[in-house]
Order: C-alpha cells, then structure tokens, then sequence
C-alpha cells in the first residue's frame, strides 16, 4: 500500500509537470493512465475535472481506408489556423504474442516536432470495440491539458465496432470507394454510429458515386414504433450523417470536413451528443466496477477459491451464471 | 496487474531507402510480445527523439544503413539526453563497421547489431536491459 502511495504521490508531479506544459511529463501521465494502475488512477482523478473542453473527433473505418493520413490533413489544416492537437491512434494487440505493431505515426510524421501537436500510438491490449481499454482515459489526459481538438483513431473496424462513437463528441467513418453497394450501407452497425461519413480516396473512381450512394440509404431513421423484443428506446435516434469525399493525400476536401466539424462543435448539445456524454460516462464507470470487483476476486487470499471456481466452469461442472453467483456471495460475506 | 508490454520505437534515421530490416524487426519483436512503434523512412534525429519522447518508449532501435552512423546516433544520444530522456535504451542495427562500435557505445549506445542477428536475440538483449518501470 506505501507503494501506490509513492506511486500516486509522483503521479501528481507528473501531472502539474504535464498541465504546465512538459511533454515528457504529459507522456509519462498518458503511461500510468494506460497501465491503469495508482499513478495513473491519481493522475485522472486531478485531470478528469479539467477536460471536456476540447472536441474529441472519433475517426474510424476499415483497413486502409486511410484514417491516419485524414487525420494528419485535418491536423495539417488545424495547425495552419494556430489550433493546438492532440492524437491517441489504436492499432491492434496480437491476441497470441500481446505484441503490437503501431504504424499510425508513419503517416504522421510531418508533425512530430511541433510542440502543439501530440502523438500517441496505443495497443489495443486485447479490448475488443476498435479501441484500447484507456483510449477514452488517454483523450480526457490530452483535453484537460489543453489541447483544442483530439482526434481518436480506432483500429481498423469491419461493421461493428461502434465503441468509438461513446468515446467521441463527434464520429467520423471513412469509406474507400467502391467497398459495397447500396445494401452495405443499410446493414446495421458502423455506418449508424456515424455523424459524419467520409468516402477518401477521392481521385479513386467511383468516389462521388459511393457518397451519392451512401446519402442516399443513410437517411435519417425515423421515430416510430419499434419491433417486439429491439433494444430499450433510450437511445436517440441519428440524424441522417453528412456525406462528403475526401482525397486525404492531397487535403482535398479537408476544409469542408472540418467546417462541418466546427459547425457540430458550436452547435448546442444535442440529445444525441448528451447521451453520448452519458454512454461515455457510463462505459468508464461499469469497466471500473469491473476491474474492481475482479481485483477482490484476485486478492492473494482469494485468488485460489476464484480459480477453483472458473476451472469448474472450464469442465462444465458449473455453469458461467452460477460459478458469477458463487463469487458474488463469497464476496458479500 | 500484467506486467505492461515493453515498447519499442523502430526508426530509420538517415537518407537510405532500406527498410526490410527495420520492418522484419518490428515484425519480429511484436511476435515476441513487444508494442512496437514504427515511424518509417527518412526521419531526422529530431523526429525519432520527439516520437520517442510523446510515446514514451523504453526503446529506440536505429536501423542505418547509408554509414552516416557516426553522425546520426550521437546525435539521437544527444538529444535524448537534453530532453531528459538517458534511461532510454538504445540499440543500433544496420551495416555497422566493427571499428566504429566502440565509439558509438561511448556515445550511450547499449549494442550494435550486425547482419545475422537473430531476432531472438535482440528481443532476449531488450528483456535482460531495458529500464524496469511501472
């Protein structure tokens, strides 16, 4: 326990060091966040109450779609109008080795030496959604010490990794040209999620016509009646998402992209963006009673009774429900 | 809590095209568990210290093979040291003349890695030396 202290204790240094504006400190913050250990649980709970000022754009899509060169244009095009950036970019954790290859800074590179703009690279660390367990942590650490827009870009997504739009104030998805037609585009998931859809590649053929296509199918869902048996009608429902073309390589289209950004930011809080704010509030807090509840599980004079628990349920002695039922009540008492 | 994976900046410092053996070694140390941050060809000293500084890495791997070394490393060293960043390890790998090792080491290189270095073996030099943090 006189170990997290001491590790708290720094944490807070770490942390004036990084409001102040040393890099190297803000650097070390955004690694106790990820680790998600004392110092970075210190750390958050002086940040937390700073951030919300800036505007968290979430960018996603598929594979080489070109998410990291989009987000190095809108930080080319921020930069020129004097705006501060900051960028937690998400590649994928290897689920054999837990090693990772993190690749999105090659095409960010440009950017490296200016003091207001802030790269950081992270491993998904086997959290499934397209972003890694601390992303929203790590966007928060990067609002509170002041940057001005913050880009979060996910690994690359298939239909359903929609956790960036919880993350996010704002999402962007990217299409390539040419990547399905007109039913793609109705399917559940990704495309839903979107506030603002992008087709980059733009000097590709069949550009402007996958993003009359998409304008098309990706109207706004009406508020009717509902299925028997769909999800609890909490949710608002989207607007029909702004459809453009992008050409990220040569930045054109970028300044219609982020004018629309802008427009979004200024314009009052929607319905959709408070439940955006309460879905985001809401993930942090049920993963921390998670993490929480499985570190008591994991406590040294429990660790043995958990484990002869989950090793029950691995010879189907038990079923998943009850062996949870059993470690709650040994909990309570 | 797991033990936090090591992170590894892989850079290639310097003017040559040559990145087959940067890009087999990031692939290789991410097989063995590393987080590997590759940032691609042509990078000045300053840009490898800066991407090492915002992602904090325990590592920066040069890989030069255009025999401007001599410029470019002390350089990396240098400058990591300015920005408060000497507990950072760093390794070499590349065409490396023998001659020249023991001056770069001087210059706060850990090792040099010539041709037929396993992969292995860089990852088991990386595990036994990088700083041990929390």
């Amino acid at each position: 326990m006189g170990e997290d202290a001491a590790a708290a204790r720094r944490a807070e240094t770490l942390v004036e060091a990084a409001l102040a504006g040393d890099r190297l400190s803000l650097a070390r913050v955004l690694t106790a966040v990820e680790s998600r250990g004392p110092a970075g649980e210190a750390a958050l709970r002086r940040l937390y109450p700073l951030a919300g000022k800036a505007h968290l754009v979430g960018v996603t899509g598929p594979p080489g779609s070109g998410k990291s060169t989009l987000v190095a244009a809108m930080t080319s095009a921020l930069r020129a109008a004097g705006r501060s950036v900051g960028v937690i970019a998400v590649d994928p954790s290897s689920p054999i080795t837990g090693g990772a290859l993190l690749g999105d800074r090659v095409r960010m590179q440009v950017h490296s030496q200016d003091d207001d703009v802030f790269i950081r690279s992270m491993a998904a660390r086997g959290h499934a959604g397209g972003l890694a367990p601390s992303s929203g942590a790590a966007a928060a650490v990067l609002d509170a010490v002041g940057f001005d827009t913050v880009f979060i870009e996910t690994v690359g997504t298939g239909q359903s990794e929609v956790e960036v739009a919880a993350t996010a104030d704002t999402t962007v998805v990217l299409e390539a040209p040419e990547m399905g037609d007109e039913v793609q585009a109705i399917k559940a998931g990704l495309l839903e999620v979107a506030d603002i859809v992008v087709v980059n590649k733009g000097d590709r053929p069949g550009a402007s016509r996958t993003a009359s296509q998409l304008r098309a199918m990706l109207v706004a869902v009406p508020r009717v009646g509902r299925a028997r048996g769909a999800l609890a009608d909490d949710r608002p429902r989207p607007n029909a998402p702004d459809v453009l073309v992008t050409t990220a390589t040569s930045g054109a289209g970028v300044p219609e992209l982020l004018a629309i950004l802008d427009r979004r930011r200024a314009a009052p809080p929607d319905e959709r963006r408070v439940a955006a704010q309460r879905a985001r509030a809401e993930d942090q807090v049920w993963a921390i009673v998670g993490e929480r509840l499985r570190g008591r599980l994991e406590t040294a004079d429990r660790a043995n009774e958990t484990r002869a628990v989950i090793d029950a349920v691995a010879r189907h002695e038990l079923d998943p429900y009850a062996a949870v039922d059993k470690l709650l009540k040994a909990l309570a008492s | 809590m797991a033990e936090r994976p090591l992170k590894v900046l892989i850079a290639k410092p310097g003017l040559d095209g040559h990145d087959r053996g940067a890009k087999v070694l990031a692939r290789g140390l991410r097989d063995e568990g590393f987080e590997v941050v590759y940032t691609g060809l042509r990078q000045t000293p300053e840009m490898v210290v800066s991407a090492a500084l915002q992602e904090d890495v325990d590592v920066v791997g040069l890989s030069i093979l255009s025999g401007a070394h001599m410029t470019l490393v002390p350089r990396v060293t240098k400058l990591l040291a300015e920005r408060k960043m000497d507990d950072v390890l760093v390794v070499v790998g590349g065409i490396i003349p023998n001659d020249d090792v023991a001056a770069l080491k001087k210059d706060g290189v850990a090792a040099v890695f010539g041709p037929g270095t396993t992969i292995a073996e860089v990852a088991e030099f990386l595990r036994t030396n990088a700083r041990s943090r929390a």
